[in-house]
């Protein structure tokens, strides 16, 4: 898609022929975020227009107690500790961001006053800065003013390398200033058109500056709130043992009003994910269960009970394959998988080709994801394609044979194909896990069919997602022909998502195989332009930009997408919860409800 | 006497250094990255991996690990949990009287019904009760907690709908109301642990007793005209019991250890559960605390067990 395009869309969307879920959708399609989508129309002048978050009961409290299961138990209770999804959870009860993502990539503002815009003096012209103006009258639980103080703090905080936070990312590059006490001014280093990052979404959680001032850097790990959240949330911290249950009541200074409706919270973690989600679909022992990782046709069975129904939101997080494009049999000063060599089968584009038609994208989705996953449009191009609901992928056993054949790998007596002496064979990746083994399967069988033999082979996850680098089994040494996994976009802006496929990025023994770059695949065009879009302001061209590296990457096919995985959870019949795939599903917790 | 508990006291502390080191290498040597979730998260820069593998100091030498861990440890120290960031003694600390109570619960459970099951089917061997509770020994030991777990889950949580299924430490509840809730939902790991604890216990009770019943001094005492009831239990259960309250001590580790796979089917935070969620996690200072209690749990009690057994047959000297 290119620029014009882009433009010509969100012109429709202007005068009303294009709805902004069509608009943001079709973004999605084509690799991009909600959130990114969002921005794009902020800056061309489309409104962020953040749907009235429905919310029936008159007043605070009366509600009872809310249950939320976590199959995976929180382990603490700071947002800028908080190691998995969970912990993140767990610590948007009590703490809240200045704004949070909606499912359609619109900002809504949690702590502060308004969404920051050109009209509103929010953002530069420049690119340079935002300014962020404060809601008033906010109170942290123990009854102290939230003040702009406390948003510089978390900056400092969170910035500093000693304190080992985990969303310095989002903060070691910026600089944040008070203006007065309900403003704060966002600096960047460089014009940088992707402005709501620090202090926004899963990231932005701010924490009390006069309960954390003492246990900055080094000390972090001593600070008593630590396990004791003070935040400015909807509920109040009671109790809370780590890795079991997080206990909380309602916060009746709450800053917005009526909110919220239940009288205490109860978090409990641990056990499995069908159990859980048994424990709300069939026996509605609870109100909520996060991350429903289970076969869909579990789920269809546990719903049909009645007691609880299935939520899913698109997110950003793929599952695909990546073929090595370098050889990882052969040894080059101490490592395999060396940039000095060539893969010896996928080098022949003709190859890589086939085995994009060898993958079964429907039946994979069809028999194995179900409703919690889309058969991947992401990646591509045709925006032709993605108008249909039902997008087809192309399985053509005939078409690769036919594309190999042509490429002069003929069927030997085996039934194998080869070439000059290579014969086509190669070993195939993925860590344990049910999905992927039969996704494995899968493409195995196409694979034969095609006269190309391939050796399945599984690792424990906690060793092929380590980085360890002794163990050459770790997805990023990928010390073999292809492999799978899902990578997740945590960030909504792709700048930092797309820098896996630069060559500066790629991992190999002398940065520890901690560069980013796994399927040290490299185009010296793509780096240039991921360089010139670092420096766009314009949100479109930047857009198209990402597109187009994206094409790249994919049109290559080195990488070959599979799904679009989404995040499903289980809800009580009768509780209302505002999930969003681009923010926790806590981001709207204040907002819960249930109805008789 | 004495000096018998003093030498085995010393000769417990080498092999208690020899666990730990054992222990220390093997989780220092096992693949896995306590901040591997880091790593595929893209927002994440790789030195703050760095940072905080050099702030826990994950990448020096094993043996300088091992030192530092035991000179903390000595100094009551037991380490700092990676994942949760809070002190590993605390988080411990936290998950003991839940596993008391339940693993506590089941073992009496276990002896209530092996006991009078046991001496009963003694006393009357290859009788048709004899040849029930053989039977269901048979059937409870071989049987394992996670599919006995599962069955009572599905028969009195999903269809009946009677006991909850999730287990909750905290309950809003106070009085009556509250211990009638804590009851309800500990039936179903306590039955399961104690039935499965109860069938082993009921098959060494009766070869016990078996072996006891057929002495001399029995026949003695029954022939001096005692009545039945007082035989069994003044002459042949107290004899029994020794060898049974010995295996009973070798058992207590375990109930502060917890039993992993029932507490992660029932959501108990219980010891076990700690343990299984630090393994997964990757979070080496827990898992070597839980382990290293548990390995000096089974030290002394072993000890224990050997003192208490001195002390009920005093044919057994130490030297």
């Amino acid at each position: 898609m290119q620029e014009r395009e882009l433009r010509n869309l969100i012109a429709d969307v202007k005068t009303g022929q294009l709805s902004r879920r069509a608009f943001v959708q079709r973004m999605i399609a084509v690799g991009l975020t909600a959130p990114l989508a969002g921005m794009m129309l902020a800056q061309s002048g489309v409104p962020m227009a953040a749907a009235e978050i429905p919310y029936k009961p008159t007043k605070a409290g009366g509600g009872g107690v809310l249950k939320l299961l976590y199959w995976q138990a929180v382990t603490l209770l700071n947002p800028h500790f908080a190691i998995g999804t969970k912990d993140q959870e767990g610590s948007r009860i009590f703490y809240e961001p200045l704004a949070g993502w909606d499912a359609e990539g619109n900002l809504v503002a949690v702590l502060a006053a308004e969404i920051p815009t050109k009209d509103n003096d929010g953002l530069a012209e420049d690119g340079r800065s935002v300014v962020w103006k404060l809601k008033r009258g906010v109170k942290w639980h123990d009854g102290k003013p939230f003040t702009a103080d406390d948003v510089v703090f978390t900056w400092e905080y969170a910035r500093t390398p000693e304190t080992a936070a985990v969303s310095i990312g989002s903060y070691k590059d910026v600089k944040a200033e008070k203006v007065d006490d309900f403003t704060v001014r966002v600096t960047f280093a460089k014009p940088t058109p992707y402005w709501a990052d620090a202090f926004v979404g899963v990231y932005g959680m701010i924490l009390p500056k006069h309960l954390f001032a003492d246990y900055i850097g080094a000390k972090s790990r001593d600070a008593p709130t630590n396990l004791k959240p003070v935040g400015t949330g909807p509920y109040l911290f009671v109790d809370f043992k780590p890795g079991d249950m997080v206990l909380a009541k309602r916060n009746p200074d709450y800053h917005v009003a009526n909110r919220p409706y239940f009288d205490t919270l109860e978090v409990k973690g641990g056990g499995d994910a069908v159990s859980a989600a048994r424990a709300v679909l069939q026996t509605g022992e609870y109100d909520y269960a996060w991350n429903m990782q289970v076969e869909d046709e579990i789920l269809q069975k546990l719903e049909a009970g009645g007691k609880g129904r299935v939520n899913i939101n698109l997110s950003g997080n793929v599952e695909f394959i990546m073929l090595n494009a370098t050889d990882p049999a052969v040894e080059v000063d101490g490592e395999r998988a060396s940039v000095k060599t060539r893969h010896p089968l996928f080098s022949d584009p003709a190859v890589r080709q086939a085995i994009n038609l060898l993958i079964d994208r429907a039946s994979i989705q069809k028999f194995i994801y179900g409703r919690a996953a889309v058969a991947s449009a992401n990646f591509l191009n045709n925006p032709e394609r993605f108008r249909s609901k039902n997008t087809k992928f192309e399985l053509n056993i005939e078409k690769a044979n036919a594309i190999l054949e042509a490429a002069g790998w003929k069927k030997g007596a085996d039934g194998i194909r080869a070439k000059d002496g290579k014969a086509l064979k190669f070993v195939y990746q993925t860590s344990i896990n049910a999905p992927r083994q039969k996704t494995q399967a899968i493409i195995k069988q196409a694979c034969q069919k095609a006269g190309i033999d391939v050796e399945l082979k599984q690792v424990v996850g906690s060793v092929f997602f380590s980085s360890d680098t002794a163990n050459p089994d770790t997805y990023p040494h990928f010390y073999c022909d292809a492999q799978m996994y899902n990578t997740t976009m945590p960030q909504p802006d792709p700048q930092i998502f797309m820098n896996q496929y630069l060559s500066w990025e790629i991992a190999n023994k002398e940065n520890k195989w901690q560069g980013r770059n796994v399927s040290r695949w490299q185009n010296k065009e793509y780096d240039a332009i991921y360089k010139q879009a670092e420096q766009e302001l314009d949100a479109v061209k930047r857009a198209a930009m990402y597109i187009k590296l994206n094409d790249m990457v994919v049109g290559d096919n080195y990488i070959q997408p599979l799904l679009a995985r989404s995040r499903v959870a289980a809800l009580k019949n009768g509780l209302t919860a505002h999930l969003s795939g681009w923010d926790m599903d806590m981001w709207q917790l204040a907002n819960w409800y249930r109805e008789a | 006497m004495g000096k018998y508990i003093l030498r085995r006291l010393l000769i417990a502390l080498p092999s208690l250094l020899g666990i730990s080191l054992i222990l220390f290498v093997l989780l220092a040597l096992a693949p896995g990255d306590p901040f591997g979730e880091l790593a595929t998260n893209s927002n994440i820069p790789p030195e703050v991996r760095a940072a905080l593998r050099v702030k826990f100091g994950i990448d020096d030498p094993i043996l300088i690990r091992y030192l530092r861990w035991l000179a903390a440890m000595l100094q009551g120290d037991w380490g700092f949990s990676f994942a949760s960031r809070i002190d590993v003694d605390k988080l411990i600390l936290q998950r003991v009287p839940t596993t008391l109570f339940v693993v506590g619960s089941s073992q009496l459970l276990a002896l209530v019904v092996a006991l009078p099951v046991g001496v009963y089917a003694a006393m009357r061997p290859y009788s048709i009760f004899d040849q029930i509770a053989n039977t269901f020994a048979f059937i409870g030991f071989s049987l394992p907690t996670f599919f006995t777990g599962l069955l009572l889950i599905l028969i009195f949580s999903i269809n009946l709908g009677w006991l909850p299924f999730v287990y909750r430490a905290d309950i809003a509840a106070t009085g009556w109301q509250w211990a009638f809730e804590y009851f309800k939902q500990a039936i179903m790991p306590i039955t399961v642990l104690g039935l499965f604890q109860a069938a082993s216990y009921t098959r060494y009770v009766r070869s016990a007793v078996l072996d006891v019943i057929r002495l001399d001094y029995v026949t003695t005492a029954r022939s001096k005209g005692l009545d039945e009831s007082k035989v069994v239990i003044k002459h042949v259960v107290r004899n029994a019991l020794i060898p049974v309250v010995t295996l009973v001590a070798l058992q207590m580790p375990a109930v502060f250890g917890g039993a992993i796979i029932t507490e992660q089917i029932f959501r108990i935070p219980g010891i076990g559960s700690l343990l299984i969620a630090a393994i997964l996690a990757n979070d080496t200072p827990v898992i070597m605390a839980v382990t290293f209690v548990f390995a000096c749990l089974v030290v002394i009690f072993n000890l224990l067990a050997d003192i208490i057994y001195g002390w009920l047959d005093p044919r057994i000297s130490y030297r």
